[in-house]
């Protein structure tokens, strides 16, 4: 991939997550941390292609090993306690009322 | 090359989900389900990752994963809401250093393949993501510590501290320049220890008040640590991932220090609060100045013949474990004909948005949760606050005293309801520890006691009314 390329990918992944990001209430602050967290845990992808393709190298060996498992924890804890939280969040049962949210 | 066509079509299909989900977050009632969605996306991610030609040994992934994954899921089955930033800080440590792993093991996979010196643009990406993935790990680590009280909340300070930061800041970034052209590991590890050390010394002296800002913070940096690591692998979802994360992380951030009517430089460099509190209940002239009391039976008889009452939970209440004996208050009130919200301050809790997870725990219907913009202009309406374990956040000061170090936070302005109700174990000052007026105020009776006691006293006398 060019440079240029990544550039533009970068450039139209910052807009988009502005705009999108702005949007969440600051009810669900707490639930969008937990889940960004879980999504920056994507560097998982980066470890696995260090590890997986380590040749026996020492260096890459160890690192990728704790890349993957730091990775994993980050990417399943943070899926996991977001989704816990989320479930919790209810409307009144009863009678409807308007959503502020 | 077909398989690698596929690989980036997952990746664009992760990436979509990805961008989905955070849109869906929009909503409480689409949110789980956008979660949920983001889940997907990485594990599609993962797969097509375990697939690409260049991964040919399984083995250690599988093990590392594992290992991994298990502790990662059950410590979130098992963490207290309570808990949740020390979890968010802990996590987003481990996305850092791994990112700084990946960043250590691609410099030396290009000095084994006998280079001497980086290209320019896997320099950049690898030293950023070295430094700034260690910098967000230990800083995490620090963070956690003060949130889980295992080192003191407290800002810790020592002598030309910002100096020695700004020259360690130097030092890590001349050494990162010089690796790139002179490629060595133990050059490139010994900047990524450095940046360690300025991890911890940069959150040490940050006050426990502003680690709401300083996870927001770091979880910014463990985002663009991420998208670098990205450039690095020449790898697009870690760009698009990385820097989704790092937009969310940078709103977060600007969000909180703005409820704070803080700088972020400010926040970061300022060693603010814990101390700083000079007065202490007493008056110009040196006499105490006056407090008003009042009895849980008097208070239950007033909030059953009032039309609105406005609820302002701080983090007291969710130390006070109080949180369901007031959402059996605000359901008997409502039961009564009584009108009752929730007024949620931006920086209520311990990070954002932690007081309405506290309360969402408990069963209070979200469409009862203000936010400090709507539950503002509804104050005068109001006939009583019942202001429970919160301090700093419904301080006139904010607004009205230009010599106090909260001057210009916006705050919840209670001061505007007919009645507040201040529920306080004591006398002492908040977290910032500045001294609030709103406690000597005409309109002001204190209940003193443990604010679980008090409620469940409480809630006992509205059912006897």
């Amino acid at each position: 991939m060019s440079l240029i390329t990544e550039l533009v990918i970068l450039v139209l992944a910052a807009w988009v997550g502005i705009e999108v990001i702005s949007k969440v209430p600051q009810m669900l602050h707490t639930p969008l941390m937990s889940g960004t967290n879980a999504i920056h845990g994507v560097v998982i992808v980066g470890a696995i292609l260090v590890l997986g393709a380590a040749a026996g190298g020492t260096v890459e060996t160890i690192c990728g090993i704790v890349a993957v498992a730091f990775g994993a924890a980050n990417v399943v804890g943070g899926f996991v306690v977001t989704d816990r939280m989320l479930q919790m969040f209810r409307r009144r049962p009863e009678p409807p009322k308007e959503n502020q949210g | 090359m077909m398989r690698d066509d596929l690989i980036e079509i997952a990746y664009l299909v992760a990436a979509f989900c990805f961008i989905l989900g955070l849109r869906w977050l929009s909503s409480p009632r689409t949110a789980r389900k956008g979660n949920l969605v983001a889940a997907v996306g990485m594990l599609i991610a993962i797969v097509a990752t375990l697939v690409d030609g260049r991964v040919v040994g399984y083995t250690w992934i599988a093990i590392a994963a594992f290992v991994g994954g298990s502790i990662g899921a059950l410590v979130a089955r098992r963490v207290q809401m309570t808990a949740m930033p020390q979890l968010v800080a802990l996590l987003n440590g481990l996305g850092g250093g791994a990112a700084a792993l990946i960043a250590v093991s691609e410099y030396h996979v290009a000095g084994a393949a006998g280079e001497e010196r980086l290209g320019a643009v896997l320099a950049v990406s690898v030293m950023f993501s070295a430094i700034v993935g260690s910098i967000s790990f230990a800083g995490s680590l620090v963070a956690f510590g003060k949130l889980q009280e295992l080192l003191p909340g407290r800002p810790i300070t020592w002598p030309a501290q910002k100096l020695l930061n700004g020259l360690g800041a130097v030092v890590v970034l001349g050494l990162a320049a010089y690796a790139s052209f002179n490629i060595n590991d133990p050059l490139l590890w010994l900047a990524a220890v450095l940046a360690l050390l300025l991890g911890v010394s940069a959150v040490l002296p940050i006050g426990g008040a502003d680690m709401p800002v300083v996870i927001a913070f770091l979880n910014a940096c463990t985002g663009l640590a991420a998208a670098a690591t990205g450039f690095a692998l020449g790898n697009s979802l870690l760009i698009i991932a990385g820097v989704l994360v790092g937009a969310s992380g940078t709103l977060l951030t600007q969000l909180m220090s703005k409820a704070m009517n803080r700088s972020v430089a400010n926040v970061l460099f300022g060693a603010f609060g814990g101390g700083g509190g000079s007065s202490s209940g007493v008056s110009a002239s040196g006499e105490a100045l006056p407090v008003l009391e009042i009895s849980a039976s008097d208070l239950a008889a007033q909030l059953v013949y009032a039309r609105r009452v406005m609820i302002v939970p701080g983090y007291g209440l969710a130390v006070a474990q109080a949180q369901h004996p007031v959402r059996e208050l605000a359901d008997l009130l409502i039961e009564r004909g009584v009108s009752v919200a929730f007024a949620i301050h931006p920086v209520a809790g311990r990070m954002p948005g932690h007081m309405n997870v506290l309360l969402a725990e408990a069963d209070v219907p979200y469409d009862q949760l203000l936010e400090m913009e709507e539950a503002n202009p509804d104050f005068p309406q109001t006939d009583i606050v019942l202001v429970i374990g919160a301090n700093d956040v419904v301080n006139p000061a904010a607004r009205d005293d230009e010599n106090s170090p909260l001057y210009g936070m916006p705050i919840l302005e209670v001061d505007n309801a007919e009645n507040v109700i201040v529920f306080k174990r004591s006398m002492a000052s908040g977290f910032a520890g500045v001294e609030n007026m709103l406690f000597h105020d005409p309109k002001t009776r204190m209940l003193f006691g443990d604010a679980r006691k008090s409620l469940t006293q409480l809630v006992q006398d509205v059912q006897a009314v």
